[in-house]
């Protein structure tokens, strides 16, 4: 895992401009954002902004994008709360309050020359996507490479046709189910645990890195344990109710650590005891 | 297929780890190699369950009919998992329609033969049984998962 970088601004957002507003599914969309005029749109797979509706709030959330693509930030976002409705409601030309990137992030270099195995759920796939987009970018670097992802339905599904297409370009091994098919429905039935008995992988070079509802996250890691993935090996992104991003608040406090500035990417190791603590 | 064909399939499948080289030997006497072609059922719900599989390529899916909405898909198999615990559960009949998504291939055993071995020979029928426990103990547990509706 890479550690958190100092952001520049700490708690003072930046004023950055919509740029393009994608829908995803029923209830989750894409923004796209000129970065700031200062500090560019440079991330790491796995970060998070802090992004501000004026006079409604801030939420956090995972940069989706390309992270050697430097033309803006990416963000898909599930429209669940206030702040993120009112996300909805922007469109191309609107401007909001941004702060980051803030956190920690997968652990690209030490996955280097080992299978990298992904497992997400649900809207876990963005802060995820990053990765992917990493990964084929210098496949050259890494062996085998397995997306395991699930969701409720496949409408639900996210950027099923990039996925597609990857896996038709044969870059990536792309398992992909859902809860409830319908008839256009043609890949897996049932939970994403259930692809690992497909997934293309060496258990003893393979790093896991896995996002999605807490509950799914715990049952894939003992996916992992069972085929013999030590747990140091295993990345999580943890969720929390983060609120300052910069350590200040004690929100998102877990153990000894605060998930805004230590995660939200932790080795799973390092907070197995953790791990099922619930939020107060 | 040839019996050392059949074996070379036995070594590769998850189900028949652990199984000792003479029940290694007695199973693949059983076994039928089967193709089924997209679309085509395997077994249908309330039929007799004649058959236990195992998949070696090719994904076959797992549905209930319903009377509004016909057969409900529920759940996929794929390679390395097995098609089938009704041979063994009294009354032996099918819980589920299972038809294959894409060309399958496996192996076939039939359900009286199979049940006669295990009866005769209750370690072969110990360690089926204990591997058949574990695919149901993982179904149920995937099946509990989802009825939390995690992704709602």
């Amino acid at each position: 895992m890479e550690g958190p970088r100092a952001c520049p601004t700490p708690v003072k957002p930046a004023v950055v401009r919509v740029r393009d507003y994608r829908r995803e599914t029923h209830d989750t969309f894409t923004l796209v954002l000129d970065p700031p005029a200062t500090g560019g749109a440079a991330f790491r797979p796995g970060q998070f902004n802090m992004l501000y509706v004026f006079g409604v709030g801030e939420a956090p959330i995972s940069l989706s994008g390309d992270p050697g693509e430097g033309g803006g930030w990416v963000h898909t976002i599930r429209a669940v709360g206030a702040v993120t409705r009112a996300l909805a409601r922007l469109r191309p030309g609107d401007v909001l309050g941004l702060r980051g990137p803030y956190g920690s992030s997968w652990p690209l270099e030490n996955a280097r020359g080992r299978d990298v195995v992904l497992v997400s759920g649900g809207i876990g796939l963005a802060p995820l996507r990053p990765v992917l987009y990493h990964l084929r970018r210098h496949r050259a670097e890494y062996g085998k490479i397995a997306l395991l992802y699930g969701a409720r339905s496949p409408a639900d599904a996210l950027y099923l046709d990039e996925l597609r297409a990857w896996r038709a370009a044969g870059e990536l091994q792309v398992l992909l189910t859902v809860d409830r098919g319908d008839p256009s429905w043609t890949e897996s039935l049932g939970l994403v645990t259930a692809l690992f008995d497909r997934a293309d992988f060496a258990p003893d070079r393979a790093v896991g890195l896995i996002c999605g509802p807490e509950i799914m996250m715990r049952f894939t890691q003992r996916e992992f344990a069972k085929r013999g993935v030590a747990d140091e090996r295993l990345y999580v992104s943890l969720e929390r109710n983060m609120h300052c991003a910069v350590g200040f608040c004690g929100h998102c406090q877990l153990g000894p650590s605060f998930v805004c500035m230590d995660g939200p990417v932790f080795r799973y190791d390092r907070i197995r005891t953790f791990f099922e603590i619930r939020e107060a | 297929m040839t019996e050392q064909g059949i074996l070379g399939v036995f070594a590769g499948h998850k189900f028949l780890s652990g199984l000792s080289e003479r029940h290694r030997l007695l199973l693949a006497a059983g076994a039928r190699p089967f193709t089924a072609a997209p679309n085509q059922l395997l077994a249908k719900e309330g039929d007799t369950a004649r058959c236990f599989y195992l998949i070696q390529s090719g994904h076959v899916s797992l549905g209930m009919h319903t009377p509004d909405r016909g057969v409900v898909p529920i759940h996929t198999v794929g390679p390395g998992e097995e098609v089938g615990w009704s041979w063994l559960v009294p009354p032996h009949r099918w819980q589920f329609d299972c038809r294959a998504v894409d060309e399958v291939h496996g192996l076939a055993f039939d359900a009286e033969w199979l049940r006669e071995k295990c009866e005769l020979d209750h370690e072969l029928g110990y360690h089926l049984l204990k591997q058949l426990i574990g695919v149901l103990a993982n179904r149920l547990a995937a099946t509990r998962v989802q009825l939390l509706d995690l992704y709602k």
